[in-house]
């Protein structure tokens, strides 16, 4: 029983992070109609960022998400409003290789500033673990699920309650329409593409104490946040916030219970077996 | 207030407006009738910057709206309520009623607008929690002008918004069409229901395929013989 507890929890605290790179992915989708195949290198740009505040000024990974934030939000931004705006009309096809290309782009710079060398950012609570009721926990787990929880309900709010929020979220209802009520497409589009890679980069700065850091290490996450955003529902937030977890509590079940090897299949089948029954994703269309 | 000079527009290969000429002055209702596929809706869709014409110029109180981007058209205050109503369908109606007093120039008049669209429609007030895309037709078409009148619109284009209405309904919608009008808004109402339009009307435009093939009052386009026969079945 406390096995299953304790890795019910786990599952649940890497979860939220993964919700965070699968929210991302959706809002961006949802705003855009196009599917961000950098999204994980976003991440690792965050991770490296974190790495490099690290070892060069001893700043706290934790502490460095306040910094992550801005850098990455601004970094996506950028990356909209000079590449991705100018493909908005294009072909699907042609929009999916700008997007791997900016990838790629992306990989191969760090692999230029960092080398290809796998990075490990060891802080004194790594190993560590707290006791959440009676159940033993991996300390920056904990404090990342804290994180995430905090800034997934400041995201919500911000999209519910705003009116840049609220235009966010009509544009990706119906864009054309969102243009008639004066919204500036263009602009919603940028502030999207910001939120997700200010999102993707978080989560790369949350996991960086307990991941390998490497410059390849992205399109693993940009193949997650597509299973998490497709099964929680395409453009569908609350979708991928349930989603993430699922992917989370899944990926660490059957890691205890078959084994470590085998986690990545069952996320798979479970995937599929979604695909199948559900196609349009859990939430299939949601407020948010 | 609005000026449409020599307006051509084509959807890739194929020529879909020729030579439009059209003009709004403030105050009027002025109704652009035609059957399917005329252009009615291309034309709106050229003056609120959803496409760019071809050649031919649009200019509203003498500035030039092709240099514009469609959120500066309605800056400027021309507003359409598109055909299909095109409402926020995962939004509150009340949300859908904020995101009309968007632009800067409406956000103070937010709470005063949403009392005055209630009013005019008290439908939208019952239902002000219910999500916009479970509402009727007749529910939506209410909506979408409320949500229209929530910008402070110096024009207003209304594309076919009796379309699918029962005929109490439409009715109504053009006796609201002729209120919002006595409250100081100018109209550009785009029409199938030729009858109905042209008695509200000032004046009109007949457009048949892609051309403007007649001009007048509302009055004299319902006596005119070729618009008894084509439109009216009489
Ligand atoms: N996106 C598009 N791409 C290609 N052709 C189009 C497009 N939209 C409209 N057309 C064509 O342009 C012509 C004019 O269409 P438009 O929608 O302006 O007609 P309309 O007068 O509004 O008709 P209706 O009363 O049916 O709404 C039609 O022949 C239509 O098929
Ligand atoms: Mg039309």
């Amino acid at each position: 029983m406390i096995v299953f507890l304790q890795s019910l929890m786990s599952g649940v605290l890497i979860g939220g992070v993964y919700a965070l790179i699968g929210i991302g992915l959706t809002i961006i989708f949802g705003v855009m109609r196009v599917i961000n195949f950098a999204h994980g290198d976003i991440l690792m740009i965050g991770m490296y960022l974190t790495y490099f505040l690290f070892s060069v000024f001893g700043i706290d990974p934790f502490l460095s998400v306040a910094i992550c934030i801005p850098v990455m939000f601004a970094f996506g931004a950028l990356t909209q409003k000079f590449f991705i705006n100018r493909m908005l009309g294009a072909l699907p096809q042609n929009q999916i290789l700008l997007t791997i290309g900016l990838g790629l782009i992306m990989s191969n710079t760090i692999m230029l500033l960092f080398t290809s060398d796998y990075k490990i950012l060891t802080t004194s609570y790594s190993s560590g673990s707290v006791d959440l009721a009676g159940i033993s926990v991996s300390q920056p787990l904990a404090i990342s699920f804290f994180i995430t929880a905090a800034i997934t309900a400041a995201l919500y709010w911000f999209l519910m309650k705003t009116d840049i929020g609220q235009a966010i979220r009509a544009t990706a209802q119906d864009r054309e329409a969102a243009q008639l009520m004066g919204i500036n497409v263009r602009w919603t589009s940028i502030l999207a593409f910001g939120i997700g890679s200010a999102l993707a980069g978080t989560a790369g700065a949350l996991i960086s104490p307990t991941y390998y850091i490497f410059p390849q290490v992205g399109s693993a996450f940009t193949l997650k946040a597509f299973v998490i955003t497709v099964l929680g529902g395409m453009g569908s937030i609350v979708g991928a916030t349930l989603g993430g977890i699922i992917i989370g509590v899944t990926e660490s079940m059957s890691a205890v219970y078959i084994s470590s090897g085998w986690k990545e299949v069952v996320v798979y089948v479970l995937f599929l077996l979604v695909l199948l029954f559900k196609p349009s994703g859990l939430m299939g269309t949601s407020r948010m | 207030m609005l000026k449409i000079d020599k307006l051509n527009f084509s959807y890739g290969d194929l020529k879909v407006l020729w030579d439009i000429d059209l003009e709004v002055h403030a105050g009027e209702i002025v109704t652009v009738v035609g059957s399917n596929g005329a252009g009615k809706s291309t034309t709106l869709k050229n003056i609120s910057r959803l496409v760019r014409p071809t050649s031919g110029t649009l200019t509203f109180g003498g500035a030039d709206l092709t240099r514009l981007e469609s959120h500066e058209v309605v800056e400027l205050g021309v507003v359409q309520v598109p055909e299909g109503r095109k409402i926020f369908p995962e939004m509150t109606v009340t949300e859908n009623l904020r995101m009309g007093s968007f632009i800067k120039s409406a956000r103070g008049d937010r709470e005063a607008n949403i009392e005055r669209v209630f009013t005019l429609f008290p439908r939208l007030r019952e239902r002000h929690k219910q999500l916009g895309g479970t509402m009727s037709g007749g529910e939506q078409q209410m909506l979408a002008i409320a949500r229209g009148l929530m910008t402070n619109p110096k024009l207003l284009l209304l594309d076919e918004p009796s379309l699918g209405l029962a005929p109490l309904l439409v009715k109504s919608i053009f006796e609201t069409i002729t209120e919002i009008n006595r409250q100081g808004v100018t109209v550009l109402l785009v029409e199938q229901n030729v009858y109905q339009s042209l008695r509200i009307a000032h004046r009109a435009y007949v457009l048949e395929t892609g051309r403007v093939v007649l001009t007048g009052t509302g009055e004299e386009l319902l006596g005119n013989e070729h618009v008894r026969k084509a439109f009216l079945g009489m």
